[in-house]
């Protein structure tokens, strides 16, 4: 059990190394000269000659992978194009928010989630179940702008309860902030809690397939008593596996909801570094996003083994 | 098997591919909508109905201004009007139509959709069939850089990419197509191995058949209606990412219309509430909504009618 979780978590490194070569094969080495780019229509040979040794593009593919690496491990990744502070101060002050966002998200969406999931698998066809999996259905389906309109409609515009922008300057109280921050997590919540009620229904009604549950209903248990008892121990392994994937779906609603409530957090630091094209922003987001997603993956791929005696014990 | 059947399948002029079915195969189930699936198929097909004809039926172009009303008085601001007559939806912030530019957008939306889907499933269906036929050393390479994409979440590859290309609809159309075949090469794959090792195929092999026939006329036939069913969940996946591209600036780029950077353009009139500006942008997001929607009704019917598996994968 044990070897196979470390393979799991060797093949986890793996990946984050491989990303890291694609994201800099991407963005360093396929568009092209970049010195080139940078000086435009007015270089001459000397300069660009000048300007590809000082960036270090003279030197082989592979060197340069080696210099852009130990620069981002040791978080020397150089001044932003945009503002003059460094990337990794800059970093530094919004992984902060981002984080604060993801915390305050999974701690409203999971046991929302999981109580729904179980109330609308405790009756399957029911009217609850019905209306769970009908609205379920219409969130998932639809973009994650779209829930966020309508929660400005309703709540900001209409109602005129909270504000449309969360935009933090960091002097705010506690209470202040939440205020803020209330229609980005309302949207995230929203639409994460729709995946993951749909995910747990689904498992708790495969875990309510199987023969011993239907052992325990011709013994006449009472049906509260086969979910609490019977069904949801075994099912908290695929829930875990399904809230390690919902929060890695996170990292995309993520960047619709910062762009949306100029929320100041890592998304829409990178979203707009794409925008002027500032490499290095990019570069350093786009690798935080991709090991977090990676690292959560393998949570619930670790879950998952963990949890079930027959992937515990593989043939 | 009968002794007749086998006689026929025997008697089968070679020029033609055309197997009558056999006396003993159950009978053909006819598709059976429900009532949301057969209102679902009239909103697809509503809506692929104006993204062919749109631009001809809209009552403005798609970059043309409203100067003045039907009386011919010039308007003093043309932007965020609120519904009329004149303009069914109201005008946007520049004072475009936007129900004109929502019949044009649907064309952008739809057909860069459609071609990224079609691209996708040409390149997922060819490598994975490659990979699954060729085995060895092809199969590891194609699998692992499979393996290496899909742990990049789809929007982070799409940010990393359009910052280094910057962005036109060749390159959204690409860029989805390749974030998705991933998906499809995994499916393809699994199912060309599954293919290659059935007892009909040893029998093409030992018949003498090459290698060739054996990929177009064993193995695709059997593989289509499994990676069929999965084309609508594609499509929904590929509209939404688009669509997000497009809202976050990064997609279709102005004056052409397209639903996603609709909404996006028009957020600031959301503020105004109903009587100006914010339907310029909650109608975009409702015609993404109400077409994702459909197309997962349409799904969940198909689905129902194959037998559920196809569900399970959504959830």
């Amino acid at each position: 059990m044990w070897q196979l979780a470390f393979r799991r978590i060797a093949i986890g490194f793996l990946l984050v190394w491989v990303v890291s070569v694609l994201i800099f094969a991407i963005t360093q080495i396929l568009p092209g000269d970049a010195a080139e780019i940078r000086l435009g229509q007015d270089a001459t040979p000397e300069s660009l000659a000048a300007l590809r040794r000082e960036m270090g593009l003279d030197r082989p593919a592979y060197v340069q992978y080696l210099v852009w690496l130990e620069r981002l491990l040791s978080g020397n990744l150089g001044v932003s194009v945009a503002g003059g502070a460094t990337i990794t101060s800059l970093i530094e002050h919004r992984i902060g928010n981002t984080l604060f966002m993801a915390g305050m998200v999974s701690a409203i969406a999971i046991p929302i989630s999981v109580t729904i999931g179980l109330l609308a698998a405790m009756f399957p066809g029911g009217l609850i179940d019905r209306i769970v999996t009908a609205a379920t259905l219409g969130l998932v389906a639809v973009p994650d702008f779209l829930v966020a309109i309508l929660l400005i409609l309703i709540l900001s515009v209409q109602l005129n309860w909270l504000p449309a922008v969360s935009y933090l300057s960091g002097t705010e109280s506690f209470w202040q902030t939440l205020r803020a921050m209330a229609l980005p997590i309302a949207t995230l919540v929203t639409v994460v809690a729709a995946q993951m009620i749909r995910m747990t229904r689904a498992g708790v009604l495969n875990v309510m397939n199987s023969p011993y549950i239907e052992m325990a209903i011709l013994k006449g248990v009472p049906r509260r008593r086969i979910i609490l008892r019977h069904a949801l121990p075994n099912a908290i392994g695929p829930i875990v596996n399904i809230i390690a994937l919902n929060l890695a779906y996170l990292v995309s609603g993520v960047v619709v909801v910062e762009t949306i409530f100029a929320y100041p957090g890592l998304a829409k630091l990178m979203v707009d570094g794409v925008q002027s094209r500032d490499m290095a922003v990019v570069q350093a987001c786009g690798m935080i996003f991709c090991t977090t997603y990676i690292v959560l993956i393998l949570v619930a791929d670790i879950a998952a083994i963990l949890s079930n005696p027959r992937l515990r014990h593989p043939k | 098997m009968t002794g007749d059947a086998t006689k026929t399948a025997v008697e089968q002029p070679l020029d033609d591919p055309a197997f009558e079915e056999l006396p003993d195969a159950p009978p053909r189930q006819r598709l059976k909508l429900s009532w949301a699936g057969k209102i679902s198929v009239c909103i697809v097909a509503l809506w692929v109905f104006i993204a062919l004809a749109g631009s001809f039926i809209a009552p403005y172009h798609e970059a043309e201004f409203i100067e003045e009303d039907e009386q011919g008085n010039y308007y003093v601001d043309p932007s965020f009007l609120p519904p009329s007559a004149q303009t069914w939806l109201g005008t946007d912030y520049l004072g475009r139509d936007v129900f004109s530019r929502i019949l044009w957008g649907a064309r952008t939306t739809l057909g860069i959709a459609f071609a990224a889907t079609m691209l996708a499933y040409m390149t997922g269906i060819t490598l994975g069939i490659t990979a699954a036929v060729a085995g060895g050393w092809t199969d590891m390479l194609l699998s692992r850089l499979d393996d290496a994409l899909l742990a990049i979440p789809t929007i982070m590859l799409a940010l990393i990419i359009i910052a280094a290309f910057g962005s036109s609809i060749p390159l959204l159309i690409a860029l989805a197509g390749l974030v998705y075949a991933a998906g499809i090469f995994r499916i393809a794959r699994a199912l060309g191995q599954d293919i290659m090792v059935q007892d009909f195929v040893e029998a093409a092999r030992a018949r003498g058949e090459g290698l060739w026939w054996i990929i177009t006329r064993e193995i695709l036939p059997n593989a289509a209606m499994p990676i069929a069913t999965d084309f609508g969940l594609r499509l929904i996946f590929i509209i939404l990412f688009i669509s997000t591209l497009s809202f976050l600036g990064l997609g279709v780029q102005p004056p052409v219309a397209d639903w996603g950077s609709m909404v996006r353009e028009n957020l600031q009139g959301l503020g105004n509430g109903f009587s100006g500006g914010a339907i310029a942008s909650l109608a975009p997001a409702a015609a993404i909504g109400s077409l994702t929607i459909a197309i997962n009704l349409i799904v969940d019917d198909v689905s129902a009618h194959a037998g559920g598996s196809l569900a399970k994968k959504m959830i």
